[in-house]
């Protein structure tokens, strides 16, 4: 078997939804052990891209490969290589926080002896672990948040996704999850591709980072790079540099995702 | 528990409003005819519903967690089809105990765990049914209106009500078709003594719509997209 140099290799991928381009022919790769961050403005492409990666949504045209597998004919296989955090809730409301975690722990076959350790590790690291046999449904915004990223550290895999993870939680918080994203990657060289809008996330543990605008790739690089390439001082510049400064409208399915955020 | 309602008052309305009108006719005893039928409408009411689920997890989100897991969805509809057919049997198994209060007697004690197995394959027959509809639908309203649609023929041309034996001849090929009028039949067979066709021919038939629902319900489960 030919041994894939990339964790996720992209090429001419494109999705259209009726006459709409939602991702319009990108090609990127990442390598093992990187942090990518995809990075741009509402509406751009961004959830769409992860949904084709994740083997969610079948992509219009263009080749995906995650962990060397194609994700249209080894969709399994391609699945057993990543983990994800969702940017929309995927939760289980009418289950504890502590029956979510378990029943995320069978499907990714965490060894039986470790999963009740590994489930309260995760929830004291997130401050759930006296909220444990709550029903998620009484939570917080932000203690769904906190509760699918614990969910999402639950077994480790080789790619891991992480879709706006930090949306909606508060500073202490999100520095508590990135220096703990940041020792995985460092500790099990979890290959990290995550998307967000705070661009000091980005340009702080990123090592590449692509500027994705209208379905487009319009940048990618390091953050020092992209800096370089734009004459500006910080990743936030750059960006709006890249990207303008319009606001975007979100496209209808976004909406309904906040919608249901609620 | 509510679910519970419908079929009690269908027992009870049916049983003995038409429990006369039968045993005159030579039918015998109505409710010994009635409880298999009701028993079986508990079991497809719930277990067609039961697809709901899928539509439900979609909305709320946590079906993208378990289809991303490394784990077959073919497994996961299959899971998920036990799962509701579970709920499915409870059901009926709840009828059926009311129903004796109501004068229901058993034909034949060592027949009963051919019984379950007849709940089971009506439970899990419609509970994959209800799966599989419910993975092509996006809405409530959508699966609601389809629902609606099919269950009432399913149950009323089943022979849950009324003897098979005296149809109009269209209405018999009609019948043949229905799965339910397998379990039906045969789940009377096991509890009463009395089957329309032999309970071998309930078994396969009914065996045969699992294994197919059950293919055609991964195959659509495992197409979804979000």
């Amino acid at each position: 078997m030919l041994v894939y140099l990339y964790m996720i290799d992209v090429k001419n991928l494109t999705k259209r939804f009726k006459d709409l381009v939602a991702v319009d022919n990108i090609s990127f790769s990442v390598k093992e052990g990187e942090i990518f961050a995809f990075i741009g403005p509402n509406g751009a492409g961004k959830t769409t891209t992860i949904k084709m990666l994740t083997t969610l949504l079948d992509p219009s045209q263009g080749e995906i490969r995650i962990n060397g597998y194609d994700v249209k004919k080894q969709e399994h296989e391609a699945r057993c290589s990543f983990g994800i955090v969702f940017q929309d809730p995927s939760l289980d409301d009418e289950l504890t926080a502590y029956e979510n975690m378990e029943l995320h722990a069978m499907l990714y076959k965490v060894p039986r002896d470790q999963i009740k350790k590994r489930i309260e590790d995760l929830l004291s690291f997130v401050e759930l672990l006296d909220r444990k046999n709550h029903l998620v449904k009484n939570f917080s915004g932000g203690m769904k948040r906190r509760l699918e990223i614990a969910r999402g550290f639950l077994h480790s895999p080789k790619i891991l996704f992480l879709d706006e993870p930090t949306l909606g939680l508060d500073p202490q918080t999100r520095s508590h999850i990135w220096n703990y994203i940041e020792n995985l990657n460092k500790k099990e060289k979890t290959t990290v591709f995550f998307t967000t809008h705070y661009m000091e996330e980005a340009e702080k543990t990123a090592d590449r980072v692509a500027i994705i605008d209208h379905g487009k790739i319009v940048a990618q690089g390091s953050p020092k790079e992209l800096k370089a390439q734009t004459k500006t001082d910080s990743l936030e510049e750059a960006f709006l540099a890249l990207t303008g400064r319009n606001i975007r409208e979100e496209g209808p399915s976004n909406k309904m995702m906040r919608f249901g955020h609620r | 528990m509510g679910s519970l309602g419908q079929p009690l008052l269908f027992l009870v309305a049916l049983g003995f409003g038409f429990g006369p009108i039968y045993q005159k006719a030579g039918g015998g005893d109505y409710i010994q005819f009635l409880v298999p039928g009701i028993i079986s409408m508990s079991i497809l009411f719930t277990a067609l519903f039961s697809g709901i689920e899928v539509i439900w997890d979609r909305q709320f989100g946590f079906l993208k967690e378990t289809l991303v897991a490394p784990v077959y969805r073919s497994q996961i509809m299959i899971g998920r089809t036990l799962g509701g057919a579970t709920v499915a049997i409870i059901q009926g198994l709840i009828v059926l105990f009311i129903s004796f209060f109501l004068g229901f007697r058993l034909d034949n004690l060592s027949l009963l765990p051919l019984a379950f197995v007849f709940m089971f394959l009506i439970a899990f027959l419609f509970t994959a049914l209800g799966t599989a509809i419910a993975s092509v639908l996006e809405d409530m309203q959508g699966f609601q209106l389809i629902m609606n649609f099919l269950v009432m023929p399913i149950f009323f041309l089943s022979g849950a009500l009324f003897p098979i034996e005296g149809l109009p001849n269209f209405i018999k090929v009609i019948t043949s078709f229905n799965p339910l009028a397998y379990g039906v039949d045969g789940l009377r067979g096991a509890l009463t003594g009395a089957a329309h066709f032999s309970l071998l021919t309930d078994f396969s038939v009914l065996g045969i719509f699992v294994v197919v629902l059950l293919i055609i319900g991964s195959y659509l489960f495992s197409k979804i997209q979000i």
